[in-house]
């Protein structure tokens, strides 16, 4: 129809592919930040600040990203906010990450060793040093390999921002379609480029997950 | 059993020299319906070593707990150099300035070199300066003999050596009163002589205090007075030579079943 796949239309979905790079970091981090939040709320000394973690965490959890989306996008245009593509697919995707993350993270730190909680409150440490110098840096070991895995999820998951409007790499692809409709050959080109995005992650986690095994048993003794 | 040496703790919160550092009236704790504590009393003076034997599940364990409010107790009262530990309004970081605390599972931290180990603390609340921390933690590594693995991590250390690190931590912050939880209990037997050498040297230097045992020669030895536990009572009280003499028959069976070797 419209001509044949040439290197103007490469670059446009090389363009694609580092808005779904730039796209995937925005999400890591501002869901990085709200998932930290949200993993030492979880674990509150205060009951109020638990159950309105969990529940956020449910809430999230039991809502397609599909509709987050959705919501962050026509949901508040229609109440009158009118919010860009990037704001509200980087809003919708930190929101989605958060709650991940945060019951990643929750679980990490919860299963550093009772002992290890135990011996730093002995030693007079106050809530914020126990958190800070001997639960966290221990935690950080255990959490980093489902973290690395986890981002592979969310580089997948940026594809759905193309239904809001914004040209990350899916959508890069669809435009391109539109004017050559070759579509095995295109999508094939796409699938190829999320592959080359997350195999080198999903890698590094599985090599992260061996190297934690067996430092496992050095972790705490027991 | 009371104790015959029992003395009214004294209720402020300085409580003068005179009186015990730790001392344990009428203490009542329930795990469920489980009652674990039975009205436990007894006292450590300063300077005095007590040890607390029993069969598992005796409370011997529970009790030691209690002191350093790792558990709240449900009833009676629990005052450890001056702080009302069984008050809810109790100052736990100011009473674990004051109670060292060393446990059967070592529980050093596993990221940290032991020099790191043990300066933590001693900077993180005393607000020591990362060269007085230092020093000290040579001075309370040379207490133990392990002057050599200031920059070892745990996991390079045997059991015993790790437990002997423990214990250096502890020291580290100075405390008026070390309670020790079955110390050498999960130490293979010949690598147990090591840290009773170090536990024997402190109760020398004039240390108070109260070990959870089941060493009943090491107890024999070390210990001024010996608190036996059966059912979560203190179920006979006295020197050390109950153990050679016990007068209840709990005790008799105790230390006739092979828990008496030194």
């Amino acid at each position: 129809m419209g001509g044949h796949l040439n290197i103007n239309h490469l670059m446009f979905l090389g363009q694609g592919a580092l808005w779904t790079i730039g796209l995937s970091a925005i999400a890591l981090i501002g869901g990085g930040i709200v998932g930290f939040v949200i993993a030492l709320a979880r674990i509150s000394p205060l009951k109020s600040v638990r159950i309105a973690s969990a529940l956020y965490v449910q809430l999230i959890q039991g809502t397609p990203l599909l509709v987050i989306l959705f919501l962050g996008y026509f949901g508040l245009a229609a109440i009158g906010l009118q919010v860009s593509p990037l704001a509200a697919a980087g809003a919708s995707l930190t929101l989605y990450v958060a709650a991940y993350l945060g019951e990643i993270w929750r679980g990490c730190i919860q299963s550093v060793p009772k002992p290890q909680w135990e011996a730093a409150e002995g030693l007079a440490l106050s809530r914020t040093q126990r958190m800070m110098k001997v639960i966290l840096p221990q935690a950080i070991r255990i959490a980093t390999p489902p973290t690395v895995g986890f981002m592979v999820q969310i580089i997948k998951n940026t594809s759905l921002a193309s239904v809001v409007g914004f040209v990350e790499l899916m959508r890069s692809g669809q435009i391109v379609n539109n004017s050559l409709f070759e579509p095995f050959a295109i999508y094939a080109i796409i699938a190829v480029t999320y592959f080359a995005m997350c195999y080198p992650l999903s890698l590094f986690s599985q090599r992260l997950e061996r190297r934690m095994g067996r430092g496992r048993s050095n972790l705490a003794p027991a | 059993m009371a104790d015959p040496t029992w003395r009214q703790p004294d209720m402020q919160q300085n409580a003068p020299s005179s009186e015990p550092i730790v001392s344990l009236r009428n203490v009542q704790k329930s795990f469920g319906p489980l009652r674990v504590l039975d009205g436990v009393s007894f006292a450590v003076e300063r300077g005095e070593v007590l040890a607390l034997i029993g069969r598992s599940g005796s409370g011997k364990s529970t009790a030691l707990r209690c002191i350093d409010r790792f558990e709240k107790v449900d009833a009676g009262e629990i005052v450890v150099c001056g702080h009302r530990v069984d008050r809810p309004d109790v100052n736990l970081r100011a009473l674990r300035q004051d109670v060292g605390i060393v446990f059967q599972s070592y529980n050093l931290f596993p990221h940290l070199t032991i020099e790191q180990n043990i300066t933590l603390a001693p900077c993180a609340v005393k607000g020591l300066s990362g060269s007085q921390a230092k020093d000290l933690a040579q001075k309370v590594l040379a207490q133990v003999g392990l002057e050599e693995k200031l920059h070892a991590y745990p996991e390079q250390l045997s059991g015993g050596q790790q437990q002997r690190a423990a214990i250096a931590r502890s020291l580290a912050m100075q405390p008026k009163v070390m309670l020790f939880d079955e110390v050498t209990s999960a130490l293979d037997p010949e690598l147990t002589g090591e840290v009773l050498k170090v536990i024997e040297q402190l109760a020398a230097d004039g240390m108070t205090m109260v070990m959870v045992t089941h060493e009943m020669g090491f107890a024999k030895g070390i210990a001024d007075r010996i608190v036996f536990m059966h059912r979560g009572k203190v179920h006979e009280t006295g020197a050390a030579s109950i153990l050679t003499s016990p007068t209840t028959p709990e005790l008799t069976q105790f230390v006739g079943t092979g828990n008496l070797k030194s």
